[in-house]
């Protein structure tokens, strides 16, 4: 890697952090380095200072507690999908296993993959589906900014420059509640073409109490398709009537690249939706 | 051999690997010399256009910069690329080392930076105003040939570089005469060899002895030598060329490359080393690809589905400049176009052509696995056609085994063969009529499942020297030479240039087997153009076939001298001496002598044995007088997702027949790697320009290398038909996968759509591209699934 001149530090304190943060115009945070380090090394991306976040200590915790779960921003992928009282989360596991390689889970960081805002990325979709919430620190103030009014423009979020994605929070998913995620990967980069979350509260009966679904990789920024969500909420829809209210997802503006043409996008939304929620389905009825 | 083998034949580990595996050896990039300048190039961003200006003022400003080069420095003073293979009649464009007022390419080199470090270097490229007034660019290569067309050299007036043309007499009136003819229009695209190590060179001259020692990542160490003191018009005694450890080469590494040429230059002008290692993003864009053909194929058949002629036209995409071999690469394409099938006539043409993308070269196989490719779909083609079995239409038309050394249509030569014997294992092996069952089982469930078979052969080992279309100036023979040591230990210094393919091992198995020593007992030393003396190189499966028979006769020599010697000391003669697993006797005698007793005296000559000058050593060159034809037969089966059209491979069988096998185990890692490869390009691999000649395919975020999840287990096994034309009776065996893989491949995914109608398939095998056939054809059909 020949990237261009910075300096670095390595705080050991959030406050630390955000103080150097906002000292250096331009600095940059670096959690796990897994797009920032390919960014400064193509030259696509060049800081003053390197703030490592890799020392702040507690910032790497995850638990659940009082109904919540609570992840550190610096927490890695591998992490997060492992954590034992993530486990009856599904998604969580599930969505680990499908990101990028071992050596990648290992270093990045699912704070990292939220503020990056890269719109294939996986844990966006997640994020959006289970309605988290982060929070975001600088050396002034504290802020929440909810899964809904996160993500804004192409590889944009609400996190501004002067600050640092602390935590993420989610409600608990409670009782006859399942989770999923299934993706297509993009075979040379392992992005999402379509990543699809769900987080979906069923009776045995099959009857949709509440849902809601994140797409990842299909539009230029990460979305909730709130419109398939109205069209199933209180009803139990499965089969053919499933398949046909997924091929049409109006928030869908598929992106069009040499992976994947914006039609073949939309089709497979339609497809891993349908595979999403019907294994969400199944595990909030089991 | 002519002792028993102890260790030929074993599955012993590569010698190779813990140094490798453990971070411990030294590659190209890992030569530090005091004093070292890097280098950074200047590439172009433009495929296609004329410089205005090039202002490197700022990058001269810089801190640490020690000099920016273009090419008003190189002129008249060294240049241009190596290219060995201008065929007559070729409109041929030397290739400036930096670009001459004309750019051609996306990632050719316009400027060269000289700094300090290769922070300094990046920094410093980065400040150079190149100004290009762009032109409109011709990247696809049949529309390359068509009237109104931007030239990529004005010049010519053409973008045809030269027409090949391979006719047979019969051709035309076998076509006429036939039950049926078939056509087919098959494209084999472009990919990127992509080795893991990218091209590395570290240049130092020096003026004391004055000599130029250049380490880089090269397959060809000597030929290296020779284009660069053409290059630079030093005599070549002057020059070393050092391949350290390689990491791969895959063909890309054959050619010598300006790069490598330039150095030279820049260290000699500045009295300094200096470094150059690409990065990925320049391997990708700006070193040889393979591949690129397009192929209208024509097959005349008899009303049994027996081949009777083949037809051929391909368009080759010979890139922006001819590269060392590029232009020779199609020739073998015809030369294997008949494959292990009987036929009265090939007739093939081919068109070389440029275009304003990188230029192409060797990728393993080159040439040969287009041609399988051609005649693998044409057996298929043909069987849809008829009705017929495609294994039975191949037991139809395979050469009969009683019919070696066999003349093909296209001049070729088959060493030996056994292809009945070779397919009938592979079906065994695989239990093809069970394979067809569970296939017709999962159909019947709505399941799009098919059955892949390529059965083909190959070429390996090039030789003789005055028949091929060899590189110029570089015979088909390799060297070997054997020092023993007076304890008893041998030194084996090889023309082979091995980058991956265990050599050091295969070969101390060899040189240990025939003196009957320990294998630590045997160094194997390659890759220094001051220690080997002569070499041509590894490349076209010839290290063991060529280099290994080299070593093998002089092994001979030796041990043919070191019997006089033990004659003398057992006063007998020649003739009465034994010699079992390196030890020396008389039949009934009970005295006997060690191989190493026999390399001491022949040091020590404290007994002065008449006629005989003291040490053990030999020099040898093995000159092939033939091409070996390894062959196999590969099967697979495959599913594909009806609503996404993304692909399973299930099941993945080699049968392979490659002669003796010195080591099963590198074996066996050979034909995985190229089964891979190939799988890769039928897959997924793709270098991609778009229409302006962006390369879009320029990191690993967009080129799709295979991984190992995308494949089952692959099964192997071979049968044995050694080969008549060197002593060891070996085939070759580092292009056979990637031979038979692609088509197999292919086979499958027909064979899986063939119930919806689809007939055709280009490659790669995206799954969007596999969703549109099967859409299309259930909408034809006006049928829900």
């Amino acid at each position: 890697m020949i990237p261009a001149e910075f300096d670095y530090a390595v705080p050991r304190t959030l406050e630390g952090a955000a103080r150097l943060l906002a000292g250096t115009e331009g600095a940059k945070l670096l959690g796990g380095g897994m797009s920032l380090i390919p960014a400064l090394k193509h030259r696509l991306a060049a800081a003053p200072l390197l703030v490592d976040l890799g020392r702040v200590a507690g910032l790497d915790k995850i638990s659940v507690m009082a109904g919540k779960i609570r992840i550190g921003g610096r927490a890695t992928h591998a992490a997060v999908m492992s954590h034992p009282e993530l486990a009856r989360v599904h998604v969580f596991a599930e969505t680990g296993e499908v990101l990028a390689d071992p050596q990648v889970r290992n270093r990045g960081t699912f704070g990292g993959s939220l503020v990056h805002a890269d719109p294939a990325a996986d844990w966006p979709a997640v994020f959006i589906a289970l309605g988290g919430e982060a929070t975001l620190v600088s050396a002034t103030a504290t802020r929440r900014v909810g899964a809904d009014a996160f993500f804004q423009s192409l590889m944009t979020s609400a996190v501004r420059e002067d600050e640092i994605l602390s935590e993420v929070t989610f409600p608990l998913p409670g009782a006859k509640t399942g989770t999923a995620y299934t993706k297509v990967r993009q075979p040379a980069s392992g992005f999402a073409i379509v990543g699809v979350a769900v987080c979906v509260r069923a009776e045995r009966t099959g009857v949709i109490d509440e849902v809601r679904i994140g797409v990842s990789g299909v539009n230029a920024v990460p979305f909730r398709a709130r419109s398939l969500e109205d069209r199933l909420r209180g009803r139990a829809v499965s089969g053919p009537a499933l398949r046909a209210f997924a091929s049409e997802i109006a928030e869908a503006e598929p992106l069009d690249d040499m992976h994947a043409s914006a039609e073949y996008r939309r089709h497979l939304l339609g497809v891993y939706a349908v595979r999403s929620l019907e294994r969400a389905i199944a595990r909030a009825q089991a | 051999m002519a002792l028993k083998p102890v260790m030929i034949g074993e599955r012993i580990k590569r010698r190779e690997d813990p140094r490798l595996i453990r971070g411990m050896a030294t590659y190209t990039d890992d030569v530090k010399l005091h004093g070292m300048l890097h280098a950074t190039f200047v590439r172009s961003d433009h495929a296609a256009g004329r410089i205005l200006k090039i202002d490197a003022t700022r990058a001269k400003a810089l801190p640490g910069v020690v000099a920016v080069f273009t090419y008003d420095d190189l002129r008249g003073q060294v240049g241009p690329a190596p290219c060995t293979t201008v065929l007559p009649g070729m409109n041929h464009a030397p290739h400036p080392l930096l670009a001459d007022g004309d750019v051609r390419y996306v990632g050719q080199p316009v400027a060269v930076v000289i700094a300090k470090d290769k922070y300094v270097a990046r920094d410093a490229a980065l400040e150079v105003e190149v100004e290009i007034d762009a032109k409109q660019a011709v990247v696809d290569v049949e529309a390359a040939l068509l009237p109104g067309t931007p030239l990529v050299y004005e010049q010519f007036g053409t973008n045809l570089a030269v027409h090949l043309a391979m006719p047979h007499p019969e051709t035309e009136r076998l076509f006429a005469e036939a039950h049926g003819t078939i056509a087919l229009r098959l494209v084999n695209h472009r990919v990127a060899p992509v080795p893991m190590e990218g091209r590395a060179v570290v240049a130092h001259w020096e003026d004391g002895p004055q000599k130029l020692t250049v380490w880089t990542s090269t397959q060809t160490p000597h030929g290296c030598k020779q284009q660069i003191a053409i290059c630079l018009g030093l005599p070549e005694l002057r020059i070393r060329v050092i391949a350290p450890e390689v990491g791969g080469g895959f063909g890309q590494k054959i050619p010598n490359y300006g790069e490598e040429c330039l150095l030279p230059w820049v260290s000699r002008k500045l009295r300094k080393p200096v470094k150059w290692a690409e990065t990925r993003t320049e391997n990708l864009a700006a070193s040889s690809h393979g591949r690129g053909h397009v192929t209208h194929v024509e097959a005349a058949h008899d009303r049994d589905g027996k081949v009777l002629a083949l037809r051929g036209k391909t368009v080759a995409e010979l890139g922006a400049f001819a590269s060392m071999l590029g232009p020779a690469i199609p020739t073998f394409t015809h030369l294997l176009a008949a494959g292990p099938y009987t036929m009265k006539a090939v007739s093939w043409e081919v068109d070389v052509v440029y275009t304003h993308t990188m230029a192409t070269d060797a990728y393993r196989g080159a040439g040969r696995p287009e041609a399988a490719y051609n005649i693998e779909r044409v057996m298929d083609a043909l069987a849809a056609k008829l009705g017929i079995d495609r294994v039975e239409i191949r037991r139809r038309n395979l050469i009969p085994a009683g019919s070696f050394p066999y003349s093909a249509p296209t001049g070729a030569v088959y060493d030996s063969g056994n292809y009945q014997a070779c397919l009938e294992k592979a079906l065994l092996r695989f239990d093809y009529a069970a394979a067809i069952a569970a296939r017709d089982r999962a159909r019947a469930e709505g399941k799009l499942s098919g059955i892949g078979v390529a059965t083909f052969t190959e070429i390996c080992g090039l030789g003789p020297s005055t028949g091929t279309a060899a590189p110029a100036r570089a015979g088909t023979w390799e060297s070997a030479e054997l020092r023993v040591e007076p304890t008893g230990a041998v030194t084996v210094m090889t023309g082979a240039s091995p980058h991956g393919q265990g050599q050091e091992t295969a070969f101390a198995q060899m040189v240990g087997d025939a003196f009957g020593i320990d294998i630590d007992s045997v160094n194997v030393v390659h890759g220094d153009t001051d220690i080997v003396t002569h070499g041509v190189g590894t490349f076209g499966s010839r290290g063991l076939v060529v280099g290994g028979s080299a070593v093998h006769m002089a092994a001979q020599k030796i041990l043919a001298k070191a019997k006089r010697i033990a004659a003398h000391l057992l006063d007998t003669t020649e003739e009465r001496v034994n010699v079992e697993q390196g030890v020396f006797g008389v039949a009934g005698g009970a005295r006997k002598l060690t191989f190493a007793d026999v390399a001491s005296a022949a040091h020590t000559w404290g007994v002065a044995i008449p006629g005989e000058e003291p040490g053990l050593e030999a020099v040898a060159r093995f000159e092939p007088t033939g091409t070996t034809f390894p062959f196999g037969v590969h099967f697979c089966t495959v599913s594909i997702d009806r609503e996404t059209g993304q692909l399973t491979i299930e099941r993945f069988l080699s049968v392979d027949d490659v002669g003796n096998i010195i080591n099963p185990l590198l074996a066996d890692g050979q034909r995985l790697g190229g089964i891979i490869q190939g799988l890769g390009q039928a897959l997924c691999e793709e270098v991609r320009y778009d229409e302006n000649g962006q390369l879009m395919t320029a990191t690993f975020m967009d080129y799709t290398m295979p991984r190992a999840a995308m494949f089952p287990r692959i099964e192997l096994d071979t049968t044995c038909t050694p080969s008549p034309l060197n002593p060891l009776g070996a085939k070759g065996i580092g292009e056979l996968g990637t031979i038979g893989s692609t088509p197999c491949l292919v086979s499958a995914v027909l064979d899986a759509l063939a119930p919806l109608g689809v007939k055709h398939v280009d490659m790669p095998l995206k799954p969007e591209k596999l969703w549109r056939l099967i859409r299309e054809a259930q909408q034809q059909s006006g049928g829900a699934r």
